[in-house]
């Protein structure tokens, strides 16, 4: 480990450069010849029948392209895992921001102007807006029973443990919708001629998804559909799914007109229009004897996946697999179920679905715990998992963790107990309430189950005569540092310097299809799959007696250029080839859910104003076991990173729905944190190896969105006595809670009568 | 009916950009940030949402921060501007470019200009911030990636080198 010379170091940013510089170019940034703009006219009603479409004839329409569900040449859909939801809604529709029509001209101003002209008439039909709503089935808006679909997990008898319970908890907890506000908004570009087809640069995450939906969409074989990913300024999986309407959108738009289309969402539309974190409600019921240690229990994890199948399925999956959260349970059935709603489909968000489930197995620790007459410390102590047991999935714990030691390790970081006793000191008659909470929990990296042995993802890596090596892989940067991870690690397998090794921008006419950038797969699958192509470019060189093992950077390009003289290239592949021994049943939801998991012990302090009841967050520790780690500096952004979305989501970013609408669309009144708002936060790695990713690094990029918001919950329950088990929590929610329990207190000791 | 296409573009402005004097003609409410990045091709000043909130479009006018999403054209007239693209003095990155850079205080980089020019107008008017200064200086500017930690360091780290050069 300690001879590395590239992984583990602080190299610079490949891209980093072109971003402090400006120069980078991000889809707005790029213009071309004869480019028209797009534009989209959606739904007005929540759910209906299109009735008529007339254009005002007031308006000039000339020099337009217009697109209506006629014009789709392919399959009326978006090809995703279902093919429910439409491209363009051609009769009915089932959320207030389903497309339906397109326009395209050549001013961008004019273009946004005409949507409101365009006049849909619709024939209403009653609508369904929330969780509760849906399952009542008053009205059957998907498949026979509003429910996209439902997962089981057993293990044990839970059934059996009731009766030796000491204690039952029972608790219900809610998680709001969130919105991923990356702060480059959705757009595309697309481009069409009879010769080339059809090609479409974009901000997004996974060049083929979108290639995929093209095809269908534009019935265009692969040859004719090319999909480049433009620098993208953020996604958080909000570019996951959602890039494959608009590039459909801008698709169509140019296929009718000959003409590049551009077409860039604004705040407005990227807010209401396109996808966020699911909302959720979790119901715990959980048997636990008087020292605390869990017998076993019941979870009901449901979420709401919004309008359209979409990912809902695999959010759930997560959701469901995580919802037991670091914790050894003998027994336990959890339910997971996904249903419809007339709201815009929800889709992935940096956590996808664990964030939620874990939000409420950390609070009802906390409820436990209380019941028991335990601390908080204590009643995870007793429970954690330990080497050797199993998940709920019956996975077995491989690794040599301990989390009780990761926990002291975290508590000694925070001063816990001296901050706990300082607090129940001082709070006492204070305007200034203040609180220590924990959260413990996992997540697990790669595609969940069998689902990286059905991607079986392809990387390449090329060397060119001058000795340059090109990593060659559809995994998109967006922020996260795929690029520098990717290079660090071929640079270490060739042993080259970092600067040696460049990667490809991701264009499916280039590069094989490494999968999908999402589930903290990068680094550790396909950053694996890189280091067995590059091993291959050595093998390849020393096997033909044109390179020796030690050699220089001279010696390798001299190498490179003998081969690819004599060759014509110099490329090699690698495939994903599933570990041995690996088992997991899809139906009974059992076996080894995923290659690794993180670890993680996350500790927030926060104060309470008790005259403005504002909660804020004083100081945070993030501490992880994530395997080794790659690059400090990359790894420590991404935690900080999303331990800020995650007190956005328990503090700050409320979604006002209104009859499936967002209402507050905007930056003004959808709040996420400033560099104001945020504390301290610090960031801690464990390391321990893992027999899976390259140098044995585990994924990361999730994992921080995990903790935050039941560690900041926690602290607040310690610092007022309050339970809370919503997010997003906000100043008027404490204020009622409080009001609620004081006026109870003074009902109960006689002194609220009048 | 006329659509604005076809109002001639009937204002002219001069201004000077990163060093060089403008002239460009634009309807007198165009937004700073249209003429920046259509006409003059200075495309590192972004528009993250349009109203002034997210600072991603932030330019330097006269020596202060300013969201360029909000000015009109004709306010900027006679200004002198600097946009993310006349920071560096060709191949050389600014120290606070460097600091970003090493520090990772850019991982998507959309908010990366605005965000720099907001620090370096911060240095230029008090080149040891404390860290509330800082904290205050950049809440105008809003970032997704990096929960602001490493910004913070970036600055500090460049503030320093400024100050040992």
């Amino acid at each position: 480990m300690t001879d590395e010379r590239v992984v583990g170091k602080r190299v610079l940013r490949k891209e980093g450069r072109d971003k402090v510089t400006g120069a980078a170019k991000y889809i707005d940034d790029i213009v071309m010849e004869g480019m028209l703009y797009g534009a989209t006219v959606r739904s007005h009603v929540s759910r209906g029948i299109i009735s008529k479409i007339s254009f005002d004839p007031e308006f000039d329409w000339t020099d337009f392209v217009i697109v209506t569900a006629k014009d789709i040449a392919g399959k009326n859909c978006i090809a995703l895992i279902s093919e429910d939801q439409p491209c363009l809604a051609a009769q009915r529709i089932n959320h207030p921001e389903e497309p339906i029509l397109l326009l395209a001209h050549e001013d961008a101003h004019v273009v946004r102007k005409a949507v409101d002209r365009v006049l849909i008439e619709y024939e209403p039909l009653p609508a369904i807006y929330s969780i509760e709503e849906s399952e009542r089935q008053s009205e059957t808006i998907w498949g026979t029973d509003n429910v996209f679909k439902t997962f089981l997990i057993e293990k044990g008898d839970v059934d059996g443990v009731w009766e030796k319970a000491d204690f039952i908890v029972e608790g219900e907890y809610v998680t709001g919708a969130q919105e991923q506000l990356y702060i480059e908004n959705n757009g595309m570009i697309a481009k069409f001629d009879e010769v080339h087809g059809l090609t479409v640069w974009g901000s997004l995450q996974c060049p083929y998804y979108v290639h995929k939906a093209l095809m269908g969409l534009c019935n265009l074989p692969s040859e004719k559909v090319r999909v480049v990913q433009a620098e993208t300024g953020g996604a958080f999986g909000g570019k996951e799914e959602y890039p494959s309407m608009i590039a459909g959108h801008a698709a169509l738009l140019a296929m009718k007109s000959r003409r590049p289309v551009k077409l860039i969402y604004d705040r407005l539309e990227d807010m209401t229009a396109t996808t966020k974190r699911h909302p959720s409600r979790t119901r715990h019921r959980t048997a636990v004897n008087r020292t605390g240690e869990i017998l076993g229990g019941e979870i009901e994890f449901t979420i709401d996946g919004g309008a359209y199948a979409t990912l809902s399925s695999v959010v759930l999956s997560r959701g469901t697999i995580h919802a037991g959260g670091p914790y050894h349970w003998p027994n336990v059935r959890i339910r997971g179920k996904a249903v419809a709603t007339n709201a815009p489909p929800h889709g992935a968000f940096r956590g996808f679905g664990a964030p939620q489930s874990i939000f409420a197995m950390e609070r009802h620790m906390e409820r436990i715990a209380k019941t028991v007459g335990v601390s908080p410390v204590e009643i995870r102590r007793r429970n954690f998992l330990k080497p050797r047991q199993t998940t709920t999935t019956e996975q077995v714990v491989r690794e040599e963790i301990d989390l009780g030691q990761l926990l002291d390790r975290g508590l000694e970081l925070s001063s816990y107990s001296a901050k706990k006793a300082q607090f129940t000191k001082e709070n006492h008659g204070s305007g200034i309430k203040r609180g220590i909470g924990i959260a413990t929990f996992l997540h697990g990296a790669g595609f969940t189950g069998s689902g990286e042995r059905y991607l079986a993802s392809v990387v390449g890596v090329e060397c060119s005569a001058d000795g340059q090596v090109c990593v060659m892989v559809s995994s998109t940067e967006f922020g996260q540092g795929t690029n520098t991870v990717l290079c660090q690690i071929a640079a270490e397998a060739l042993a080259l310097p970092y600067e040696a090794v460049r990667i490809a921008q991701p264009d499916t006419s280039q590069v094989p299809n490494s999968g999908p950038t999402v589930a903290s797969r990068t680094a550790m699958i396909v950053g694996s799959l890189v280091r067995s192509a590059a091993l291959g470019i050595k093998q390849t060189l020393i096997g033909s007696g044109q390179l020796r093992e030690q050699y220089s950077s001279q010696e390798f390009r001299a190498a490179c250029q003998n081969h690819i003289e004599q060759h014509g290239s110099l490329k090699s592949f690698a495939r994903y080839d599933p570990p041995e021994g690996v088992f997991w049943d899809d139906v009974k939801y059992r076996g080894e859910a995923y290659a690794a998991f993180a670890w993680a012990v996350y500790i927030a302090e926060v104060a309470i104003d008790v005259c403005t009841y504002n909660v804020s967050v004083q100081d945070f520790v993030a501490l992880q076991e994530v395997g080794r780690v790659l690059h400090p500096v990359l790894a420590e952004g991404q935690i900080a990173g999303g331990v800020a979305q995650g007190i956005g989501f328990a503090l700050y970013e409320k979604v006002i729905w209104d009859k499936g609408r967002m209402q507050n669309g905007q930056m003004t009144n959808y709040i996420m944190p400033t560099s104001a708002d945020l504390p301290l936060i610090r960031v801690f790695f464990e390391e321990m190896g893992n027999i899976h990713g390259p140098h044995g690094a585990k994924g990361i990029g999730e994992l921080p969105m995990d903790g935050p918001a039941p560690a900041i919950l926690n602290a607040i329950e310690d610092a007022l006595g309050v339970a809370f088990d919503s997010v997003p929590l906000m100043p008027e929610d404490v204020f009622e809670a409080v009001s609620k329990t004081l006026d109870n207190s003074l009902a109960a000791t006689g002194d609220g009568e009048r | 009916m006329n659509s604005p296409a076809r109002i001639a573009r009937n204002c002219e402005v001069s201004l000077t950009v990163n060093g060089r004097t403008e002239t460009v003609r634009a309807f007198p409410m165009e937004r700073l940030l249209d003429v920046l990045r259509r006409d003059l091709g200075l495309t590192g000043a972004k528009e993250g949402c349009g109203e002034g909130e997210c600072g991603s479009c932030s330019v330097l006018m006269n020596g202060e921060v300013v969201n360029s999403c909000l000015i009109p054209i004709l306010q900027a007239a006679g200004t002198t501007l600097i946009t993310i693209e006349g920071l560096a003095a060709g191949p050389h990155l600014s120290q606070l470019q460097t600091a970003f850079l090493e520090c990772g205080g850019s991982q998507c980089g959309i908010c990366t200009p605005g965000m720099i020019l907001a620090a370096h107008n911060l240095l230029s008017k008090n080149p040891e911030p404390t860290l509330g200064e800082i904290r205050e200086a950049l809440a105008g500017n809003l970032c997704r990636c990096t929960g602001y930690m490493q910004i913070f360091e970036a600055v500090l780290q460049a503030a320093q080198r400024v100050k040992g050069a």
